[in-house]
């Protein structure tokens, strides 16, 4: 791969995106998932993707991550073309990811689930330490259970702990799946907390979303799919929960 | 011993003690060689029908390091080593390009890896077993017996070998890395875990533990090229018992399998003996399929 001649690129200069999606198809087996899809994400911005269900949303996000690879088309990480590469690389260079069912490792204890990505090449025991201390902080009852089982945790602790496990990869990005799926209002509201915080400490988040006003509030930019494909992008700003368009594509 | 006593009715009590000590022995050897079968297996869903010839390798390496240099702990570190090293290059080898197909094909490729190696075994060091001495030569009395130390050191050894190793999975970075490759291999991915390394690293662990297996069991058969046929097929078994890929289960198991045919070879000839085990493993596919020993989820 050329990725040391393009690295040069990702110092400084801001017309490249975090992540570039470029005409990405994707099938699982026969079956045709993504038809072409485009979308980029600026750094330390928040994108929302919004769409009915299977729509291609999370597969867009599982083709990022490596998790399936696109028949055609590219993914591009800060000017470097990472299609192709097996998911761990992907995930030390930078990608946090956040999957729809939390995956999070139900017999590993809270602690051992954070150790999986804090225990990487490069990391000193002061960094270790700082990681550990912020999100103990964003999510002290993660603290207080950190010798507690994965499994054992409620569905909105389980996603805490998914969002804390892939903020010990000091991500450039994370791809968030349905965060808010299936929890509590009182969850809902602290999730969309921890989406602002990672947004001021200058995180990319790429956010699948069903539930709309919160995307709309947490997001720069909008991403509308249908069928495999983008059809509308706009900024978050120019839409509201009742602007017709939402109306067509998400039938509210 | 109540059980036993009632099974066995009017078997002497001195009997039974000496056979539960002879079951415990083999018990933990067992448990050695089938704690790296089962972990290969809950990781990468491999059933390895080689496991026994790294056994056999294993003790054949410990005659060569023991002819060499007259010390048997180093030939039992030396062999176990070495036989890792060699598990991790047959792992990348042979199933590492086979990730992802049908298990099927690393049947039939561990297999095949088992005949290459008996038959190596026997073109390089022929029909003639050979034999590593006991490295301790100290008996103690058991009723009308002079029982040799040595074995009580196996079972020690063994426990203290299968202790280690759950320490290093419970606390140590790779340990964690097993555990949850383990549980969730796409995510462990996800969360930038190596787990083609991780694999391989779990193959060389299973290799060397069955490697030190074959050295410490050495002295008391010999070193054949068949030697490992035996176990490989009652580690199969521990590993059903236990709950495929749950090592405190194939520990039970192993110790479990083992004091029964030391109890039935009491009453029958111990080639018979085995017999029972097959019985346990048909009743447990039948009855319980995920496992007597295993914890159920």
């Amino acid at each position: 791969m050329s990725a040391v001649a393009v690295d040069i690129r990702t110092e400084g200069v801001s017309a490249e995106p975090l992540v570039r999606v470029e005409d990405v198809h994707t099938y699982y087996g026969k079956s045709h998932i993504l038809h072409g899809v485009s979308l980029t994400v600026a750094p330390g911005e928040v994108v929302g993707l919004l769409g009915r269900n299977g729509v291609g949303k999370s597969t867009t996000l599982k083709t990022i991550m490596g998790l399936v690879q696109p028949s055609r088309g590219a993914v591009v990480l800060a000017g470097r073309p990472i299609t192709g590469l097996p998911p761990h690389k992907l995930a030390r260079l930078g990608i946090g990811y956040v999957p729809e069912d939390r995956r999070i490792f139900r017999l590993l204890t809270v602690m051992e689930n954070l150790r999986t990505g804090l225990d990487r090449n490069g990391i000193n025991d002061d960094r270790r330490r700082a990681l550990l201390d912020k999100v103990f902080t964003y999510f002290p009852v993660l603290a207080e259970r950190r010798n507690q089982p994965g499994g054992t945790l409620s569905g909105g602790e389980q996603q805490m702990l998914a969002i804390a496990r892939a903020m010990m990869l000091e991500p450039k990005i994370i791809l968030l799946d349905e965060p808010t799926e299936g929890l509590m209002p009182r969850m809902v509201s602290q999730i969309s907390k921890i989406v602002e915080v990672l947004h001021n400490e200058g995180v990319a988040i790429l956010l699948v979303e069903q539930n709309v006003p919160l995307t709309l509030a947490a997001s720069q930019r909008v991403y509308i799919m249908e069928k495999g494909t983008v059809r509308h992008h706009c900024a978050a700003s120019d839409l509201s929960v009742h602007d017709p368009i939402i109306k067509q594509y998400l039938g509210i | 011993m109540g059980v036993a006593g009632q099974i066995f009715g009017a078997i002497p009590i001195d009997l039974i003690i000496i056979q539960t000590v002879n079951g415990i022995v083999t018990g933990m050897i067992l448990a050695l060689v089938a704690s790296g079968l089962t972990l290969i297996f809950g990781i990468m869903d491999v059933v390895n029908f080689a496991h026994g010839e790294l056994f056999m390798f294993g003790a054949y390496m410990g005659v060569l390091v023991f002819a060499a240099t007259g010390n048997f702990w180093l030939a039992l570190i030396a062999a176990a080593l070495i036989i890792a090293v060699f598990g991790a290059v047959l792992q990348v080898v042979t199933l590492r390009p086979l990730i992802g197909r049908d298990p099927l094909n690393t049947i039939l490729a561990t297999f095949g890896i088992s005949l290459v190696l008996q038959n190596y075994a026997l073109w390089q060091f022929g029909p003639v077993a050979r034999r590593i001495p006991e490295p301790l030569n100290l008996y103690f009395n058991m009723f009308y017996l002079q029982y040799p130390w040595y074995r009580i050191l196996i079972a020690v050894l063994s426990a203290a070998i299968i202790g280690a190793f759950w320490l290093f999975l419970k606390h140590s970075k790779f340990g964690v890395w097993i555990r949850a490759t383990t549980q969730d291999r796409v995510m462990a991915q996800a969360m930038g875990i190596p787990v083609p390394l991780v694999y391989t690293g779990v193959f060389a662990l299973g290799a060397g533990m069955a490697a030190a297996s074959g050295v410490l069991f050495a002295p008391l058969t010999g070193v054949s090229h068949t030697m490992g046929l035996d176990w490989v097929l009652k580690a199969f078994i521990v590993v059903v018992l236990g709950g495929m890929g749950n090592l405190g289960g194939s520990v039970v198991a192993a110790i479990f399998i083992s004091l029964l045919e030391s109890y039935a070879s009491i009453v029958v000839d111990p080639s018979e003996a085995v017999i029972v085990s097959f019985v346990v493993l048909i009743l447990t596919l039948l009855f319980r399929p995920t496992g007597l020993f295993a914890t159920p989820k």
